[in-house]
């Protein structure tokens, strides 16, 4: 996009420059998946054109976790704390459903102390983006073993994992998140796409990004490095997105292409590869999963999906403005009321 | 002092005819889960109607049904509506404790008890009234399956025979009860009617309790705390509630859904609040921090152990500087303790809840309409201070039945506290989230969402500086708890003022909150009565403890600190924040045996610490 050359600096729908989304800078380790993740949402939401002071950015603790601090400083933030983010989030979106809610935990602060938080997020299809920085291990404290490590990958120390991975994909999807997917900081092209869809939809989107930990999980004999990535990322379609905003100027074949409807009008667009898939079947995406991990196969791509599932600020039907910002005399009945209420306690 | 005290008083009790009008406290024993609530509501509202100052406590298991339950109704023509020692009257319906029941009752006592029981033989000092209930229930409701249900409605017509109560006002009672039941109400009213017959044509009546109509409950409402307070949330505009369910805060918020639904809904349909039932109580408070940040006047409600749970939130509320709203229902702890009996012992742990250097703001209500008022105090405080407030009910408060006036159309207006908007930012051009520019050690604030590209700012648990940016200096996190704790100063003159009795003159001070208050006014005139000990009395309705209550202790000899926990907690949070030479004038009176305070223990143990 910045091939441009003209004087004027490039800028989105809204007038914005690129510029205008950055952050902080980073002071994760050079090379960390996690920085890669931060430029993607970066591009998405500028490429979206996304008001970043619509945005609140939501995190636990960890590496993870800070790296809102380094991408769009136009919009409010919290750092949280430990596997709390997921009732955090909830209360801001309760308190402001016109918030664009962008979450940030990594598997420690997801699949270990935040699961009990994390399944009831997911149970409640909140509008919400909830992004996993997933390395494995845990970074801020030095590369103990997360629970979405793999059985018999290999910490730097020699020790060896045995016990099996938490699958935050297929544990998002069969308690009802309506878009999850996995993929790979390492991979641009994919990661872009999915977030933008990610903006386009309305209720809650689980994206689990496989994101290398220079540090303390990238050696040989671990499951999630940038080597095993490359040897294993198996992306089950080719996932192009098409913003409602823009026009739609390739056609695309539905024997090999679904074509997703989102809510807002935009298109995703995920061309199958290997196999025949359907990301609107919730079985068929459990089972592709487990496959998956048979195999020892690292899928990435949109497993499931459904644009139109009713989301939890459906179900509490409450005010178009924000329950935040309602006057006074709209959340404090009249003296009759009380009146009527006093009365019947006589 | 104890044993001819005992006989002067019940010589006196058998002397005096006129003692026990108006002024007995009744005991029904039954079952949970027998339908026993009803009657005994109705017994309270059919004594209350008649204009006769009563209060409701329920003794109740933390069981669903088939445990003993005892409900205790005291009228009182002084107003006392406290907790009584004694028992007067016991209506024993439950087998498993009529025995030990009865063996507990002072001398001169009167049972009422269901026949088949025969406890007439257990005592000679007592006055018996034996009911066939199941005979008298056969008559008057044909269906067999109903009449467990029945049953306890006769105990009803057979002491407004005994006690003089007017039929008319049980009627009335009745129907109010039952409200759209009507059929419920007819069999009910049938059984009532059966009972007061029975009672006129084969008991004589032989004990001192009576009723005599009075005109001290005109114009007054008869309410738990919990609903109190789920009333004066809705009026202080709450917008956002999660909670865990947890006894004996529950009904609070199923009691404001109910409210919100019929009150708080537009025409439209569209609901101006959100309540989530949280899956515990870590999420309920993360979901309140959440909306408090995002702008909402978000609350929850809970008990010890979801305040347990609260501690990390709790201080990150305090570090991050977010308004919330928690109310503690408090039970006895420690661990799951008794559920279902009262305390006020999460008041030490409350103070300072969270790891680190925390203070939390915490209010006392003693009344049902104290849980209206402060419900609207905790709100303007919490959005005013920025900070998490603990409002510390009690399980006698909240779920105990009290009269009250009712409660006054809020005067003070919905203060949101410094928030700055779009156009406080085009016109400063920017802020700093935690700059003192006021002096009072609160930062101005900005919602998510506000439109303005200055307008955000980093919340974050973890160091920061005035600019809410991330920092490990030693001066930028010493500077910021220095200034946390300033603001925390300043709630001192703007926390609820306590309330002062007495003349101001005495030797003695008494300090108590919460419910002890019930038992202190009553102890208050025992004192002086019986002994002739004048008191002063101080009571306190907030934390950090107002100006006065150093005065107070300054003008006495010695201060008695009431209050219902083992460890004198109030008396430690006291004697942290007093100067070294006030500490020594303070006496803890401590009761906690789960039961509410009854003010004959206080008496008895400050007359015991006077040296009498």
């Amino acid at each position: 996009m910045a091939t441009t050359s003209s004087a004027e600096p490039k800028t989105n729908r809204i007038g914005l420059t690129v510029i205008d989304y950055k952050g902080g800078r980073t002071t994760l380790c050079a090379g960390c998946g996690h920085n890669a993740i931060s430029e993607r949402i970066i591009d998405a939401m500028y490429e979206m054109g996304v008001q970043p002071e619509r945005v609140a950015k939501l995190s636990g603790i960890g590496c993870s976790s800070k790296s809102p601090a380094y991408f769009m400083s136009r919009s409010h933030s919290f750092n949280a704390v430990h596997g709390r983010m997921p009732s955090v989030a909830t209360g801001a979106v309760l308190a402001n459903h016109n918030l664009i809610a962008l979450g940030v935990s990594g598997d420690g602060d997801t699949a270990s102390i935040g699961i009990g938080q994390f399944v009831h997020l997911m149970r409640r299809n909140l509008p919400l983006i909830y992004i996993i920085e997933d390395n494995g291990v845990y970074g801020l404290t030095k590369g103990q073993f997360s629970a979405t490590a793999d059985i018999g990958s290999k910490l730097k120390t020699g020790v060896i994992n045995d016990l099996p991975p938490i699958d935050t994909c297929a544990l998002a999807i069969q308690l009802g998140a309506s878009f999850v997917g996995r993929s790979f900081s390492g991979d641009k092209r994919q990661l872009l796409a999915m977030l933008k869809a990610a903006i386009a939809h309305r209720g809650t989107v689980m994206l689990d990004v496989i994101s290398p930990c220079v540090t303390f999980n990238d050696h040989e004999g671990s499951t999630k490095s940038y080597k095993y990535m490359k040897d294993h990322d198996e992306p089950l379609q080719e996932i192009s997105f098409i913003p409602s905003f823009e026009e739609i100027d390739v056609d695309y074949d539905p024997g090999t292409t679904v074509d997703v409807t989102m809510h807002d009008g935009s298109h995703l667009r995920l061309r199958k590869l290997d196999v025949d898939y359907d990301p609107t079947n919730k079985l068929r995406a459990i089972a592709t999963l487990t496959e998956a991990h048979h195999e020892g196969e690292t899928l990435t791509g949109v497993f499931y999906i459904d644009p139109n599932k009713p989301t939890f600020m459906d179900l509490l039907h409450v005010t178009d403005e924000p329950l935040a910002t309602l006057p006074a005399d709209a959340v404090r009945p009249p003296k009759a009321v009380l009146d009527e209420v006093m009365e019947s306690l006589r | 002092m104890a044993s001819t005290d005992v006989i002067v008083q019940e010589v006196s009790r058998r002397d005096d005819s006129q003692r026990f009008v108006n002024d007995f406290s009744l005991q029904v024993a039954t079952v949970n889960g027998s339908g026993s609530q009803s009657a005994n509501t109705i017994l309270l509202r059919s004594i209350f109607q008649m204009g006769i100052p009563v209060s409701g406590k329920n003794l109740f298991p933390s069981n669903i049904a088939g445990l003993p339950t005892w409900y205790t109704i005291r009228a009182n023509k002084h107003g006392y509506i406290g907790r009584k020692k004694e028992i007067d009257f016991l209506i024993a319906m439950n087998q498993e404790t009529a025995r030990e029941d009865v063996l507990s009752l002072s001398p001169g006592a009167a049972v009422l008890y269901d026949e088949p029981m025969n406890l007439a033989s257990l005592r000679p000092d007592l006055t018996f009234y034996s009911v066939p209930f199941d005979k008298i229930v056969a008559t008057v409701c044909p269906e067999a399956k109903l009449r467990k249900l029945v049953k306890n409605m006769i105990y009803v017509g057979v002491m407004a025979h005994l006690l003089g109560l007017d039929m008319v006002q049980v009627e009335n009672a009745l129907r109010k009860q039952f409200a759209k039941k009507v059929k419920a109400a007819d069999l009910n009213w049938g059984a009532a009617q059966a009972g007061f017959d029975y009672a006129a044509s084969s008991l004589s009546k032989k004990d001192p309790c009576r009723v005599e109509r009075m005109d001290k409950t005109a114009g007054k409402i008869i309410v738990d705390g919990n609903t109190a307070a789920a009333l004066g949330s809705m009026f202080a505009g709450v917008t956002v509630v999660t909670w865990y369910p947890i006894t004996p805060s529950s009904s609070l918020v199923e009691t404001l859904i109910d409210y919100m639904k019929k009150y708080r809904i537009r025409p439209d349909g569209k609901a101006t609040f959100a309540i989530v039932q949280a899956e515990d109580e870590l999420a309920a408070i993360g979901m309140v921090i959440g909306a408090g940040w995002a702008g909402a006047r978000a609350m929850t409600a809970t008990a010890g152990p979801g305040i347990s749970l609260m501690a990390e939130f709790a201080g990150l509320g305090y570090y991050v500087e977010i308004p919330a709203v928690i109310w503690d229902i408090q039970r006895v702890g420690p661990s799951t303790g008794l559920p279902t009996r009262t305390s006020q012992g999460d008041v030490l742990f409350t103070a300072v809840l969270s790891h680190g250097d925390t203070k939390h703001i915490m209010l006392f209500p003693a009344s049902v309409e104290e849980c209206f008022s402060m419900a609207q105090d905790a709100f303007n405080l919490a959005e005013w201070f920025q900070t998490p407030v603990f409002v510390m009910s009690d399980l006698d408060l909240g779920m105990n039945n009290w009269m009250s006036d009712p409660f006054p159309y809020p005067t003070q207006p919905i203060d949101r506290g410094k928030v700055l908007s779009k156009e406080d930012l085009d016109r400063l051009g920017g802020f700093a989230r935690y700059k003192d520019v006021d002096g009072d050690g609160i930062g101005w604030r900005t919602l998510p969402g506000t439109d303005h590209p200055a307008a955000a700012y980093f919340t974050r648990g973890s160091g920061h500086n005035e600019k809410a940016q991330y920092t490990e200096r030693p001066d930028d996190y010493e500077n910021n708890m220095l200034r946390l704790a300033r603001k925390f100063e300043g709630a001192r003159a703007r926390v609820p003022k306590s309330v002062q009795m007495g003349s101001g003159r005495e030797r003695v001070g008494i300090i108590a909150y919460g419910t002890s208050h019930w038992a202190i006014l009553e102890s208050r005139d025992q004192l002086r009565n019986e002994h002739g000990l004048e008191s002063d009395y101080l009571r306190l309705r907030a934390y950090p403890f107002p100006h006065e209550v150093q005065d107070f202790i300054e003008n006495h000899e010695r201060v008695y600190v009431v209050e219902q926990n083992r460890d004198a907690q109030l008396f430690d949070l006291l004697r942290l924040d007093l100067p070294v030479e006030q500490v020594g004038k303070l006496r803890s009176i401590a009761h906690c045996h789960g039961l509410p305070l009854d003010a004959r223990s206080v008496t008895d143990e400050l007359m015991s610490l006077e040296g009498n």
